[in-house]
């Protein structure tokens, strides 16, 4: 068969679900590889709908808080620790970070419009990218986290154990955020200023505070999101807007109240996302995610406007 | 009617100040005793990894040129200058640059910025001004089928990267008795113009080979993880994995071909040495085949820097890190200009173009000799694979200083 100038050689998109009956055990690999990857996208999605339920902020600059966290394991990993130790120090380090944000620039535009929110915080992504690649260099990194293979059905399916490693981190770590909300005392206040700033606000609870511990929480999820992509992919300072659009994304599709229901989004987009690539070849893969996003804006919109969501 | 008239008259002289302003500099190509190339670069934005090689070879050529005592030309010696911008990685940004170093500069002599995408955008302006434009690191094929007479380029155009990869495939099957034309290919280049031209040369010599092609996966430029274009890779079995999307790229196809434990004999990419393939991930690259335009092994030598090592180790000292062939090319763009200069023995930049046309030099990085359309024909590519953590020359086989392993062994 000659091979077309534009086209894509022998291998048409019919071969390739072709592909998928004869060997049905391809799926099971996209599907391992796709939930695997969007348990971390979910992390990130659900650190974007906290600091939007609760400030009604959208933070654009969700991407390099996870660029952020992945250059703190890897700078670990540079120093002779195993990576895996990334994943606190980078919740810590981006914490103080997001938190020294609010109190510079974030708190000026917590009871502003929404899209002032979205320019001051895709202001601020370009900003931490170039610092970003001022201060590191745009060199592609990886942590190495030293974990092997495990081989499924004869060598057929193969699942990085880094990868079931950030999986389980991801589901830990959202856990402990969600028993961090209900439980503690933080927690509650950042829920009762979520229903009701101003309530909360009679209630003696220092909005302010919560804010900024909202905002900075919500870099401590992005960082250790980042941690596990230092170990699981690559990390370079531009490396950020497919998560914030995969967030964007998972949020708008889970609402910003649900968490279960952003862990389903993410696995969801993670394997929609896998499949697509597979497909329709690499190229088609971000495309099939934007393209979803506009269809999923257009069928929420209404809804959207109807509902007022808290986080509960 | 006096006060109006004085008005204008103070436009005019303001206009006729301006105009000095601006044609006052227009001759500053060569300051005293100094010569002013210009360049736009990028140290900012998705290329600065690049863009600081390309400037760093640029400015270990001015530091080597001058300490010799610099450029004879009409028996007074010249130093050497470069005056940069940076670009930001972006296209439409290099050109500004281009016009601004020319027009405001007065830059006569303009070398090239990283990238073919940028050099795409610069080409036009030096083209429109008719200033020479020496260039190390514009691949794109595409770049020398416009007519361009001012643009010339030292490296191997893209369209040659992998070549080589195919080729060194064919070899290896003729000498285990299969024919080339059994051989299965699976590719996967990212959606820009280098990779794509990269893409049309192993297909084109895929062709001639008579093998199959049986992935073309376009890559995005977001790319952060191959695993469903692996996964198709694994199912179908190929003999050769070609993959070229800059540094990401290489660095997701050594790690990720190993955790999928995608079993291929030949794997070659494109920018291993600029992903530091080697030192970083030795374990997960062993095996891998490397596209370069140059190496240090290589045998070339030139009475500026001597052998090809020698640069490698100068290099080194001056800036802390091993050159890879981005800096190499981008010093012998400024090679091209000095030996240009002694033979034009002028600074008007018609002769200076029809000196650097007639271009006929051995450097350090290669032989450079010009076709018509401005392209460098005097030098091949270079195959590496990555052996024990080393990069070892492995094809074309007359320079090749080490032995092939194949097939290759997948990392555990």
């Amino acid at each position: 068969m000659p091979v077309s100038k534009t086209g894509r050689g022998d291998f048409s998109t019919m071969d390739s679900i072709q592909l998928l009956f004869q060997a049905p055990v391809l799926s099971v690999q996209l599907l391992l590889d796709g939930m695997l990857i969007g348990a971390i996208f979910a992390l990130a999605a659900y650190g974007m709908a906290l600091v939007w339920g609760v400030m009604n902020v959208i933070n654009i600059a969700q991407g390099e808080f996870v660029m952020l966290g992945g250059y703190v394991a890897f700078f670990l990993y540079a120093a002779g620790v195993h990576p895996f130790f990334g994943i606190p120090l980078a919740a810590v380090v981006l914490f103080l970070f997001g938190w020294s944000l609010y109190k510079t620039i974030i708190f000026r535009i917590v009871d502003k419009d929404l899209f002032i929110s979205i320019l001051a915080t895709f202001g601020l992504s370009i900003l931490l990218q170039q610092l970003a690649n001022e201060l590191f260099g745009a060199d592609v990194r990886t942590a190495e986290s030293g974990f092997g293979t495990l081989v499924l059905f004869d060598g057929q399916v193969t699942v990085a154990e880094i990868k079931l490693v950030a999986f389980i981190a991801a589901l830990a770590l959202g856990g402990l955020l969600l028993l961090f909300l209900k439980q503690s005392r933080l927690g509650q206040a950042i829920r009762a200023t979520a229903q009701n700033a101003r309530a909360a606000r009679i209630m003696g609870i220092d909005t302010d505070r919560v804010y900024a511990a909202t905002f900075g929480l919500n870099a401590a999820i992005c960082g250790a999101a980042g941690a596990l992509v230092a170990m699981t992919w690559i990390i370079h300072p531009y490396l950020g807007l497919p998560y914030t659009i995969r967030s964007f994304m998972i949020v708008i599709v889970a609402g910003l109240g649900n968490v279960a229901a952003v862990l389903v989004a993410g696995l969801g987009l993670g394997a929609a996302e896998n499949f697509a690539g597979f497909i329709f070849g690499a190229e088609y893969q971000a495309a099939f995610v934007f393209g979803l996003l506009v269809i999923i804006l257009m069928w929420r919109r209404f809804w959207l406007n109807r509902q007022r969501r808290y986080l509960k | 009617m006096v006060k109006s008239e004085n008005k204008r008259m103070f436009l005019a002289l303001g206009v006729a100040s301006l105009f000095l302003a601006v044609s006052g500099t227009g001759n500053a190509k060569v300051e005293g005793d100094t010569i002013v190339l210009g360049a736009a670069v990028s140290l900012t934005g998705k290329y600065s990894t690049n863009g600081k090689n390309t400037h760093d070879g640029y400015e270990l050529v001015v530091k080597r040129i001058n300490e010799m005592g610099g450029v004879k030309v009409g028996g007074k010696s010249y130093k050497l200058k470069v005056t940069y911008y940076d670009d930001e990685s972006t296209p439409a940004r290099g050109a500004q640059l281009a016009e601004r170093l020319i027009n405001q500069d007065g830059v006569q002599f303009l070398l090239g910025p990283y990238s073919s995408g940028l050099t795409k955008a610069i080409a036009p302006v030096t083209e429109k001004y008719k200033i020479p434009h020496v260039e190390g690191n514009g691949a794109a094929r595409e770049l020398f089928k416009q007519g361009y007479r001012y643009l010339f380029a030292v490296l191997s155009t893209s369209d040659y990267y992998l070549r080589e990869a195919v080729n060194l495939a064919a070899e290896v099957a003729k000498s285990q008795g299969k024919s080339p034309s059994k051989l299965k290919i699976a590719m996967a280049f990212e959606n820009d113009p280098f990779s794509q031209d990269v893409r049309d040369g192993v297909i084109e010599d895929a062709k001639r080979h008579g093998m199959k092609i049986v992935i073309d996966d376009k890559l995005p430029p977001e790319l952060n993880d191959m695993s469903a274009t692996l996964t198709k890779v694994k199912a179908v079995k190929p003999d050769l994995l070609v993959v070229s999307g800059h540094a990401k790229g290489a660095v997701l196809t050594a790690r990720q071909v190993k955790e999928m434990q995608v079993d291929v004999p030949m794997v070659a990419t494109t920018h291993c040495d600029s992903a530091k393939l080697a030192q970083t991930m030795p374990a997960e690259s062993e095996g891998l085949l490397c596209a370069s335009q140059w190496d240090r092994q290589l045998s070339y030598k030139d009475k500026w820097f001597g052998s090809a090592d020698d640069y490698a180790i100068r290099f080194a000292k001056e800036f802390n890190y091993t050159p890879p062939y981005q800096a190499a090319e981008s010093s012998a763009a400024v090679l091209v200009y000095i030996d240009a200069f002694t033979r034009a023995q002028s600074f008007d930049k018609e002769k200076v173009r029809d000196a650097i046309a007639a271009t006929d030099i051995m450097t350090f990085y290669g032989p450079v000799k010009f076709d018509k359309t401005g392209m460098n024909t005097a030098k091949p590519m270079v195959l590496y694979q990555i052996q024990k953590g080393e990069y070892k020359v492995v094809a074309p086989s007359k320079f090749a200083s080490s032995k092939l392993e194949y097939p290759r062994k997948l990392p555990k």
